[in-house]
């Protein structure tokens, strides 16, 4: 019998059958559990779907490359879910228009912040240079990081999994300091959040009310358009003094 | 649903073209919603499907996530002498940046409305 089971296990570990059932298994558990407990920030459910994935593909001996030969399917809908946020946007219209000139100081404001403490605190840590170049773009979503973070001479899959670390910890922190500032429009906590913490915060925006969720989509795509422009020329600013 | 699908993947296709063609900075994706939220601009209104379909996909958006944040697995060795303070200065700049850029909103948006209190 032993045999038959190791000629399945074969098979499933060559198609990409497994890694597809398993992302979206660990992802409907996490988030019942994330439901369950009230939709409380604490449990992230990317969080707990990313710990109980990494805990069974280290249990099984699988490699992620071949995990990823599979998960990829999930990975790739990242585009036509960044093209998705038009929407969002479009139906909030009026209002962005009239908060024009407030969303783009914050969103300025909360750009450079989130560079600038990063790389510094990371700095000051004794942090390495390609671990720095690879933090620096992490408030920005995944695909924009990675190319920001392969142009600045950054690694790219290290950067990923910061990018996804800043937008669990922001999905999970945003409502505490939130909270604290006295912070109560919608409008202001999801761009805040969005700029910050890009597609998981924005997710966890959405989860709240459709107008947080639509500023948080907003806030990320701008700060994607504004980090991807502005790292190039700090990188160069920062080599020349 | 399926043509909603297609209006997305036919934007994110222009975008991708669009950065190759002039070597923009910016990833296609971004494009493509750029692209997509100036024409709905200019037809003025959203069909119900394409609202259904992006709705369903945004409620979900966080599990797009979860096969890139596995690869944690992968860095742990690389990163393992310096995964505290990567760790210290993401969670401190990741709150900064959500209190900074929440009271900027803020403060601008009382200052418009302080503004505009007298001159009407």
């Amino acid at each position: 019998m032993t045999p038959r089971i190791v000629d399945i296990w074969v098979y499933l570990a060559a198609s990409p059958l497994l890694g597809l059932t398993i992302t979206l298994v660990a992802y409907v558990g996490a988030y019942w559990i994330y439901e369950r407990a009230g939709f409380t920030p604490l449990l992230n459910p990317v969080a707990l779907a990313i710990i109980a994935l990494v805990v069974a593909l280290k249990a099984t001996g699988t490699q992620y490359q071949t995990y990823f030969d599979g998960a990829q399917f999930v990975h790739f809908l990242l585009g036509p879910a960044t093209v998705a946020l038009a929407i969002p946007l479009y139906t909030q219209l009026d209002r962005v228009r009239q908060l024009f000139v407030p969303l783009v100081g914050a969103l300025i404001v909360g750009s450079l912040t989130a560079i600038i403490s990063a790389v510094g605190i990371a700095w000051a840590l004794g942090v390495s240079e390609s671990s720095l170049l690879s933090l620096a773009p992490k408030s920005v979503t995944a695909p924009i990081a990675m190319g920001i973070a392969e142009k600045i001479g950054g690694v790219p899959s290290l950067t990923a999994v910061l990018v996804v670390a800043t937008g669990v910890s922001g999905a999970i922190m945003a409502k505490y300091v939130l909270d604290v500032l006295g912070i109560r429009d919608h409008g202001v906590r999801g761009f805040a959040v969005g700029v910050a913490s890009h597609g998981i915060g924005t997710a966890r925006a959405f989860q709240v009310s459709e107008q947080a969720g639509a500023f948080a989509g907003l806030g990320m795509g701008l700060n994607g358009v504004v980090t991807a422009i502005l790292m190039p020329l700090m990188l160069v600013a920062w080599r020349y003094f | 649903m399926l043509g909603a699908l297609t209006v997305l993947l036919l934007y994110q296709l222009f975008g991708e073209v669009l950065v190759q063609l002039l070597a923009l900075p910016v990833p296609g994706p971004v494009v493509g919603m750029l692209a997509l939220f100036l024409t709905l601009m200019v037809r003025g209104e959203l069909s119900a499907p394409l609202r259904e379909t992006t709705n369903g996909i945004l409620q979900h958006l966080s599990l797009l996530f979860v096969p890139a944040g596995t690869g944690v697995m992968v860095h742990f060795a690389r990163v393992s002498g310096e995964w505290l303070p990567l760790v210290v200065a993401l969670l401190a700049s990741t709150a900064l940046a959500i209190a900074a850029a929440a009271l900027t909103m803020r403060l601008l948006m009382r200052f418009g409305a302080a503004g505009k209190g007298p001159e009407e």
